[in-house]
This record gives C-alpha cells, sequence and structure tokens, in this order.
C-alpha cells in the first residue's frame, strides 16, 4: 500500500525560484541556472511512492539533493513546486497549525548530527516529541522509558547526551523518534556519523526494530553498502534528480546509466542478489507418494535427460534431492522408497540468502542447490551454470 | 568654506527639547514613575537591613554559585567597604544599579530575542544599540535633567541607556547561537515557534544571556560617577565631592568602594554564568 507520494517535487534556493523552474523546464541543466541567475538547483522534478512498511533508501553524493528532499517531506524545507502526499493528504497544502499536529502525530526524524538536547536529560530527550505534543509528565515518561529500553538504554535515563558516546546519543535520537509511535520515521544520514562497527550495530538494531512493528522508514544515506542492507528499496539521486528507484537487485542487474553503474561498481554482487532471485526451476520435480517409484523416477530423469530430480511432499515443501545415480543404486540396493534414494548433505538454502551464502554449497558438491521460502516450500534450484551466468551478466553491466 | 553654510542642528535640537519638555512632561513623569517606586524601593529594603544580613545573603550566593573562596572574597571586601565609612552610599549604589539592571532585563532580554530571530529586526537596532554606547554620556544628561529633574531616578534613566546595549547584543547572539539542527529537530517534532523559543533557543542562549546580564551591571556601575554629575547618591558622589573640593583622600575612597563592589558583583554573576553552561 502506498504510503507517500512525491509528485514533480522541486527546490530551488535563490531570489526567483519561479524563473529558474521555468528555466528547468525549458532545458536548461542546474549549473547553466546557477551561472546565469546565482540560483541553485535543490531537487528537480522528483517523483516517487514510498509503500507503507518499508525501508525506502534515498541515495546519493553529497549535494544530489537527497537531505533537501527529506525535509520537503515534513515541509523543514518548503517545496518550490509539486507535492507531497501522505495517506491521501497534500502535505504541501497544509496550513501552519495542521502542520505542527501533522509533525506531532504521523512523522518523526532522526539527524545526522543526532540534534539532542544537551541541556535535557536522556530521558527528557526521549519524551521530547510527547512534551511538545502536551501528554502529561507521568505518562511521557514512562513511554520515553519504554522507548529507551527498546533501543537499549535503560538505566542511561538520568545522564546528559554529552557523556554518552555517539553510538549511544544516536541510540537515544531513535528512541526519540519511536516514542511519539510515528507510523513514518525519516531518517536523515543517521548512521554516518558513526564508526563502521557501530554503524553495522545500529543498522541491525533498526532492521530488528522493523521486524518487531513495521514502519514506514525514509532513509537518507551516501554509503551504498548500508542502502543495500537496509533498503527494501533504493532511491538513486544524482544533481537533484530521481535517477533510478528499485530493489537492489533490479538496479544491480539494470543500472539506469553510468552515474548508477559507477555507483555499483566494486560491489560484489553475490552480496546483493538473492539465492531466490536466481533461483529457477529447472529440475524435474516428484511428489513423494507412499510406494515411491523408484523405477519411475530413473525412467523420467533418463528420459529428459537430467541428473537430478528433487522431491517435494503434496504440498509442495521441499523434502529431498535425487540424482539418477543415487536412485539407480537404490534400485541396485533392493530399496523400495525414494526417500532411501535421498542424496545425504544435501542442504536447502533460504531465498533471502545472499549469492555469497550459495556458493560453498554450489563449490563442495556436484549438484544444484534446492532453494526454499520461509514455509520450506520449494522455489526452485540454483546451478552452478546459473551462478555463472548471472555473475557474468551483472559485472558485464556494471563494466559497460 | 564652511562659514557661511552651516546646518543649525544645534539650536533646533535644543528646540526640539524644549518643545518635548513642555509639551509632554506628563508622559516623561510616567515614565519616571516606576522607576522611581522600584530604586526607592530598593534603596529602602538594603539601608534598613542590617548590614551583616546582606552580607550574609552576599556570602551564601557567592557560596551557592561558586565555591567557598568567592564567599570568603565576597566577606572581606564587604566588611572592608563598611569599614573604609562607605556602607551607606554602596546601599545605595546598589540599589541604583539592581533597578536599572531590572529594566535593562525586562526591555533587553525581548528585544534581544526579537533581534535574534529576525535579520531585519537586528538590522535596525543594530545602528541604534551603536550609538547608545557611543555617544558620550555627557550628551544626555542635560536633556535628561531637563525632562526628569537631577537625582537618583535621573541617574539610574541615564545608566539604562548607557547600560542596555550589551544584554541586547549577547541575548542576541546567544539566540543565533542555538545550533540550527536543534531548532530544525524541535521543529520536525511539531514544535510551534514559541516552543522553540522556549524549550530550545532560550535555555541553550542562557549562558550568553547571563554574560550580557553580567556586562550590564559592569556598565551600570562604571556609570555611578556620572550619574551623580546629575545628583544621584551614592559612591559617585564622594568621588565628585573630593574631585570638586580637591580632597584626594575622599575622592580616592569613593573610587575604591566602586571598584570593589564592581568585582564582587562581576565574580557573582560570571560564576551564575559559568554554572549554567
Amino acid at each position: 500500500m502506498e504510503k507517500i507520494r512525491v509528485e514533480n517535487l522541486s527546490k530551488i534556493f535563490g531570489s526567483n525560484p519561479p524563473k529558474a523552474l521555468r528555466m528547468l523546464e525549458k532545458g536548461f541543466t542546474k549549473s547553466e541556472i546557477l551561472e546565469e541567475t546565482g540560483m541553485t538547483v535543490g531537487v528537480n522534478n522528483a517523483s516517487f511512492e514510498v509503500m507503507s512498511g518499508e525501508i525506502f533508501v534515498v541515495m546519493g553524493l553529497s549535494g544530489s539533493g537527497k537531505s533537501t528532499i527529506v525535509r520537503m517531506l515534513n515541509r523543514l524545507i518548503e517545496p518550490s513546486a509539486g507535492k507531497v502526499i501522505v495517506d491521501g493528504q497534500d502535505v504541501t497544502a497544509m496550513t501552519e497549525d495542521e502542520l505542527v499536529k501533522f509533525r506531532l502525530h504521523n512523522m518523526s526524524m532522526v539527524f545526522q548530527s543526532f540534534a539532542l538536547m544537551p541541556h535535557q536529560t536522556v530521558l527528557d530527550n526521549a519524551a521530547f516529541g510527547m512534551e511538545l505534543a502536551g501528554i502529561d509528565k507521568d505518562k511521557r515518561r514512562e513511554r520515553a522509558k519504554e522507548a529507551l529500553a527498546q533501543v537499549g538504554l535503560s538505566g542511561w535515563e538520568d545522564s546528559y547526551p554529552a557523556q554518552l558516546s555517539g553510538g549511544m546519543q544516536q541510540r537515544v535520537g531513535l528512541a526519540r523518534g519511536l516514542a511519539v509511535d510515528p507510523d513514518i520515521l525519516l531518517m536523515d544520514e543517521a548512521f554516518s556519523a558513526l564508526d563502521p562497527l557501530i554503524r553495522t550495530e545500529m543498522q541491525d538494531e533498526l532492521l530488528k526494530l522493523q521486524e518487531e512493528h513495521k514502519r514506514t522508514i525514509v532513509f537518507i544515506s551516501h554509503d551504498l553498502d548500508e542502502a543495500l542492507r537496509i533498503g527494501d528499496r533504493i532511491a538513486i539521486m544524482d544533481g537533484g534528480s530521481v535517477i533510478q528507484v528499485g530493489t537492489p537487485e533490479d538496479i544491480l542487474q539494470n543500472p539506469a546509466n553510468d552515474y548508477v553503474r559507477a555507483f555499483f561498481r566494486g560491489v560484489d554482487p553475490t552480496n546483493v542478489i538473492s539465492a531466490g532471485d536466481i533461483a529457477r526451476d529447472t529440475i524435474p520435480t516428484f511428489v513423494l507418494t507412499k510406494e515411491g517409484s523408484l523405477r519411475t523416477t530413473l525412467e523420467l530423469l533418463s528420459g529428459s535427460d537430467r541428473d537430478f530430480g528433487v522431491v517435494l511432499d503434496a504440498r509442495h515443501r521441499y523434502l529431498g534431492l535425487v540424482s539418477t545415480d543415487s536412485v539407480r543404486d537404490a534400485m541396485e540396493a533392493g530399496q523400495k522408497g525414494l526417500k532411501q534414494a535421498f542424496l545425504e548433505d544435501v542442504t536447502a538454502v533460504n531465498m533471502q540468502d545472499s549469492m555469497q551464502e550459495v556458493l560453498p554449497f554450489l563449490a563442495s558438491k556436484g549438484w544444484p542447490v534446492p532453494v526454499v521460502d520461509d514455509g520450506n516450500e520449494y522455489k526452485g534450484v540454483v546451478s552452478r551454470n546459473r551462478f555463472l551466468r548471472t555473475l557474468h551478466r551483472t559485472e558485464e553491466q556494471l563494466d559497460q | 568654506m564652511f562659514e557661511q553654510q552651516v546646518i543649525p542642528l544645534d539650536s533646533w535640537v535644543s528646540q526640539f527639547v524644549d518643545w518635548l519638555v513642555n509639551n509632554y512632561r506628563d508622559i516623561f513623569q510616567s515614565i519616571k514613575w516606576p522607576v522611581e517606586q522600584t530604586l526607592n524601593g530598593f534603596d529602602a529594603g538594603l539601608n534598613a537591613l542590617h548590614p551583616l544580613i546582606i552580607i550574609v545573603l552576599v556570602v551564601l550566593t557567592a557560596w551557592r554559585f561558586s565555591g567557598y573562596k568567592l564567599a570568603v572574597f565576597s566577606a572581606v571586601t564587604m566588611v572592608f567597604i563598611g569599614l573604609l565609612g562607605l556602607w551607606r552610599e554602596s546601599m545605595t549604589t546598589l540599589a541604583m544599579v539592581l533597578s536599572s539592571v531590572l529594566f535593562c532585563t525586562i526591555a533587553g532580554v525581548p528585544l534581544g530575542i526579537a533581534a535574534g530571530r529576525s535579520d531585519r529586526f537586528e538590522a535596525g537596532i543594530r545602528p541604534v544599540l551603536d550609538a547608545m554606547q557611543t555617544t558620550p554620556a555627557f550628551v544626555y544628561l542635560v536633556p535628561i535633567v531637563m525632562l526628569f529633574s537631577v537625582g537618583n531616578v535621573a541617574g539610574v534613566l541615564a545608566t539604562i541607556i548607557f547600560a542596555l546595549p550589551p544584554i541586547i547584543r549577547l541575548t542576541s547572539l546567544g539566540i543565533r547561537g542555538v545550533h540550527p539542527e536543534l531548532v530544525e529537530a524541535a521543529q520536525a517534532f511539531g514544535a510551534t515557534r514559541t516552543q522553540v523559543l522556549i524549550k530550545v533557543q532560550v535555555p541553550l542562549a542562557l549562558p550568553t544571556i547571563l554574560a550580557g546580564l553580567n556586562q550590564t551591571i559592569m556598565m551600570a556601575l562604571s556609570m555611578v560617577v556620572i550619574a551623580a554629575l546629575i545628583g544621584a547618591g551614592g559612591l559617585g558622589s564622594p568621588v565628585i565631592l573630593g574631585l570638586n573640593t580637591l580632597d584626594i583622600g575622599r575622592a580616592v575612597v569613593g573610587g575604591l568602594g566602586i571598584v570593589l563592589m564592581a568585582i564582587v558583583l562581576d565574580r557573582i554573576t560570571q560564576s551564575m554564568a559559568n554554572k549554567k553552561s
């Protein structure tokens, strides 16, 4: 379900935005406008949708307009043109009072520099949004305490932000954002100021929180690894424009232009592309019946000239992998059931596992790796051939 | 070349002041009233209390905001002022300083906040503040006497003009010094303009505002002698009297009293500002 819709959003910094907008329409570039009028195009005609409950990462280098875009979502920066629609409500048309209410209840924000109030305790910082909303002291402190516990900061309530490390300060920032229980969380380079180890830890924390309670998160980042790690979908920005929106796999496999390609160069595709993305139903499947049917299986396998077959139960759940050899061996040993022909040491991988995680299984054994979902339902196999072809194609895409 | 073409600004000003005095005396008297009441209140209060009580109060304040060192120093200094025979005068001066600083704060903090939040207002008020600080006090002593007559109240009014700028400037500086991301964060969480001011800007600007208050107190003390020229009492009068009668000893004793008092007030207010930051 669509949560936020951004329509043709633009921001011009300078004395006469309408003039710059007209020039943009006529096809002038950002640098031409800057040279001629001294005005800066922050964001140029951006459109995208953010779905309910997803982590939507807006990624770009500094100066690409990503921080401006996120600030236009809650109108900390007033858009020059275009619309922001949240739950069908036009944020850009709100009056000052409506906007204050909207910010109090629907959207909260986490900042790169933490932006904690240095004169308030950790607890009061976490309760800040509720204090503004006029929630009484006991109630807001109780909820702030819960929020602090959620981010693992119990026991630090009475400290001041300056006494905390950077990572802990940002946990307070996160708790402050969560305490008001918003449906939308805006995170502006929230983890960029943290050192790499803490950053990864915070990303995990965010994913964990997201698992417990799905919020719509718009996450600004200049760090590709971060975007790939936490983003359900990514929007890539350059020079104020949105170049491409899609899932990490989409973008990696079909980069829109050289800029995007350059961005992804150096990324190991095996980290991004998941087993589910490349799993194909290329080998025969057999449903395990009571009697089993070693002979039929062997005939079917040899008939279709395949070495392997997957055995499923009646509800399409994965049971095991057989090969022509294993079936023949089982027959010769006088076994009856298909179960006795299962290859040993076959591990099915989850469809969300990355290619990286599939690789060891593929490398050590001669057979394709079965892929299943969380409910053990069979989704296909990843063969060596398929794996290598994907790798080759992605690299070709990025190297163009 | 300028012998013939001179703008008669001096006579215009004289006429303007005369016109003010003749037509608006009532208005100026009504401005005078609250200042007079406040000043008399402080003066009566400070002179009615036993010196020991005042010393104890000062020492406690010093101890609370700084520590035992400043407390001991304040006690010694206050006793010394008393031993110099300047107790009554110093209480009158303290009353004048307190009243002028009170009015400076009431007017200066809101003006400073306005200047801190609006570039336009800041641009408009800056030349006025420059003029208030650089115009020699002697220039406005005469019109003040004409409008408010001589005495302590006129002295306090002249002091207010001179001591107002620093608290306005430093309040504005403090408000502007609040990190923009903090203001942004407050707005992002739904703070109204007033909430941003009360919950973020003023608390964070407080140390700077208190530094402004400290400056205002120092400026007020430096006006004590000049105020004595228009009949204000206090520590300035022995100085002026000593000067007029060439009684060097008397002038120096008065001057010493002002310096000692300035040091005590400065240290105490500075420690208040430090405590807040």
